[in-house]
């Protein structure tokens, strides 16, 4: 029995080593870890690759890590405990829950290690800096292409991934602000919220277009929601404009089938790059602006292979 | 040497397979925590000692809770979203109505044995295979949470003693160079109440032999619905406990949150050593599984070892503490 144990001593190491190759932090490097709120979306991927690119440039070790799901709140909190004990020079941090992670982002300010909060802010004052999208002001973007492309009048919907959310607040009243102060003709029918998930933001869709049948357009505010949009109307054989958000593979497949308008992007490559460039003008000192915009894009059929679009879009 | 006999004995006790088992389970916590103590400076240090107890706590809690009902040859896929329902049925109490701090602790334990005891029910009297009755329950407590917590979080900032439930430091008050937080405290008590529960009481002695021959309990007169039950109303009131720890920790209960942890407390009570077709376990095995994952996990963080592979890596350990473990038993 005892070569049990043994194998058991042996796996472990195998296995250790096996993820260990070539991770080892180097002392004096400077170090700035990120701790997102995902990990496996194609999204985060992209944040993720910004800045392992900044790393490189500003020659500072990078690590990315976020929970499985956007609601375990205490899963990252354990990462960032994780990474605080790390002594890390600057750390990066999406807060799920601002809430919940005050106690450590104070431990983190006593250490005199700078905070920079990216993607969504975190309501106190000990983060020197936010790298965000300006969701409001891309939403006004995606009122204005749509105006555009159903001639300035008529019936519009919106479908939303939910109405807690930072995110999901600031697209649905920027792109209904926009269309009260700018486009009087314009007629917003119906406001629905459908979780992102793509089924859900479907059958939404269709009922939408069964109460409305002079619809001209909808709006999608986020991946699942465009999809949904998409689906939906496709199911019930309309053809309506459609403006989508984000990008992913079926997006990107129906801008270029023209079955969707064209879709705003976030930078999430450069909201990544951003945090990292922050951090380390942060610990250099440098004076920097309570919120770095990361900007945001207009892209459909004609300028989607354009190198600047493709670089920030993802699959 | 002069007594072979009691020599005997003892030898017989030490490599006797439950004590085998428990050693390799602390053998191989204490082998991880020399790896990465060798491998990272950084591993070995107080803060980083204090943020492990910490990340241990909540999973800990109901992997014990488990740990009962696995016993028996059941299974309970509903601990981390009731976890969660108790979180928010002390949100309820505390913020939404304005009751004192007791009052909320207590629903929380209350509705987590009430949710225990209809999944009881629904196992021992409607005879449901407890993977689908928790599987139900799972879902059902889920979306109550979202319902009644109309979607979003409830802070407990109208109860300031409430965070001090898991992060402040009695410990820490008696003894300033050990601040560890009172979550860990209670997990320990948890612990050895449950210990004693399941050695010491009647109720422990029909949840092992409900796993070992539920059918021979039945024969010889035993009321086995009603024991099932209580065992399943018990394990409720543990998650009960855990709720109570991981809202306490976010000053919040977080509706959305839940699924997936009943996964982790699984696992820690398999790679603990308790044997999942029942009838054989321990809450000091479950405990020193609960660690190995937190250690685990947090080791390969420090070491900033890829994601992807800290989860490959976790998975592997598993099924290899569940192998050693059927290596064992084939002897």
């Amino acid at each position: 029995m005892r070569w049990n144990r043994e194998l058991l001593g042996i796996a472990i190491g195998v296995g250790l080593s096996a993820g260990l190759t070539g991770t080892s932090v180097a002392a004096e490097e400077t170090y700035i870890p990120l701790v997102s709120k995902g990990f496996q979306h194609q999204f985060w991927q992209a944040v993720r690759s910004g800045a392992e690119q900044a790393g490189k440039d500003y020659k500072v070790k990078v690590t990315f890590e976020g929970p499985e799901s956007e609601a375990m709140v205490d899963k990252q909190i354990d990462m960032l405990a994780a990474a605080l004990a790390k002594k890390p020079n600057a750390i990066g941090f999406a807060a799920l829950d601002s809430k919940a992670a005050i106690p450590l982002l104070k431990k983190a300010q006593a250490a005199k290690i700078p905070v920079v909060a990216f993607d969504s802010g975190v309501d106190s004052d000990i983060p020197v800096t936010t790298a965000t999208t300006d969701n409001l002001a891309a939403a006004g973007l995606a009122a204005d292409k749509m105006a555009e492309l159903i001639g300035k009048s008529g019936e519009v919907a919106v479908v939303v991934h939910d109405q807690t959310s930072r995110t999901g607040i600031d697209r649905r009243d920027g792109f209904l602000n926009r269309i009260k102060s700018t486009y009087p003709n314009i007629k917003v029918v119906s406001v629905q919220y459908g979780g992102g998930d793509q089924l859900k933001s479907t059958e939404i869709t269709k009922s939408i277009l069964q109460a409305n049948p002079n619809i001209k357009g909808i709006f999608g505010a986020n991946e699942g929601s465009a999809i949904g949009v998409l689906n939906g109307a496709k199911e019930m054989k309309r053809k309506i404009v459609i403006i989508g958000y984000d990008s992913g593979k079926q997006q990107k497949a129906a801008i270029r089938d023209g079955s969707m308008a064209g879709a705003i992007t976030q930078n999430p490559v450069g909201i990544g790059y951003k945090t990292v460039e922050a951090a380390v003008k942060a610990l250099k000192g440098e004076k920097l602006p309570k919120v770095i915009d990361t900007g945001f894009y207009w892209y459909d059929k004609k300028n989607i292979d354009d190198p600047k679009i493709a670089a920030v879009l993802y699959d | 040497m002069s007594d072979p006999t009691a020599l005997q004995r003892a030898k017989a006790s030490l490599f006797s397979p439950s004590t085998r088992q428990k050693l390799l389970a602390f053998g191989s916590l204490v082998g991880l925590m020399v790896f990465f103590s060798v491998a990272s400076p950084s591993f070995m240090q107080m803060d980083n000692m204090v943020g492990i107890l910490q990340a241990t706590a909540v999973n800990g809690v109901l992997a014990i809770g488990c740990t009962f009902v696995i016993i028996t040859g059941g299974i309970d896929l509903s601990v981390g979203t009731l976890m969660t329902f108790c979180a928010v049925m002390a949100g309820v109490f505390l913020t939404y109505w304005g009751l004192p701090f007791p009052v909320g602790v207590a629903a929380a334990i209350f509705f987590g044995a009430l949710s225990g005891f209809v999944s009881g029910v629904l196992i021992a009297k409607l005879k449901i295979p407890p993977f689908i009755a928790t599987l139900g329950m799972m879902l059902l407590l889920k979306g109550l949470s979202l319902v009644i917590s109309g979607t979003k979080p409830i802070y407990f900032n109208d109860t300031p003693e409430f965070p001090s439930i898991s992060q402040d430091s009695l410990i820490g008050y008696f003894l300033p160079g050990l601040p560890i937080p009172n979550a860990v405290l209670i997990l320990f008590l948890v612990a050895i109440l449950s210990s004693l529960i399941l050695n010491k009481t009647v109720l422990g002695s029909y949840t092992f032999a409900l796993g070992s021959n539920e059918e021979a309990v039945r024969l010889s007169g035993v009321n086995v619905d009603r024991w099932k039950i209580i065992i399943y109303s018990l394990n409720g009131a543990i998650c009960g406990v855990a709720g109570l720890l991981i809202a306490s920790r976010l000053n919040s209960a977080q509706p959305a949150l839940g699924q997936g942890y009943e996964l982790d407390a699984i696992a820690a009570v398999v790679i603990g050593g308790t044997s999942l077709s029942g009838g054989a376990g321990t809450i000091l095995g479950t405990i020193i599984g609960a660690f190995i994952m937190s250690v685990l996990t947090n080791g390969l963080r420090i070491l900033s070892v890829a994601q992807e592979w800290q989860t490959v890596v976790t998975g592997v350990i598993i099924i290899l503490a569940v192998y050693a473990d059927l290596l064992r038993k084939r002897k």
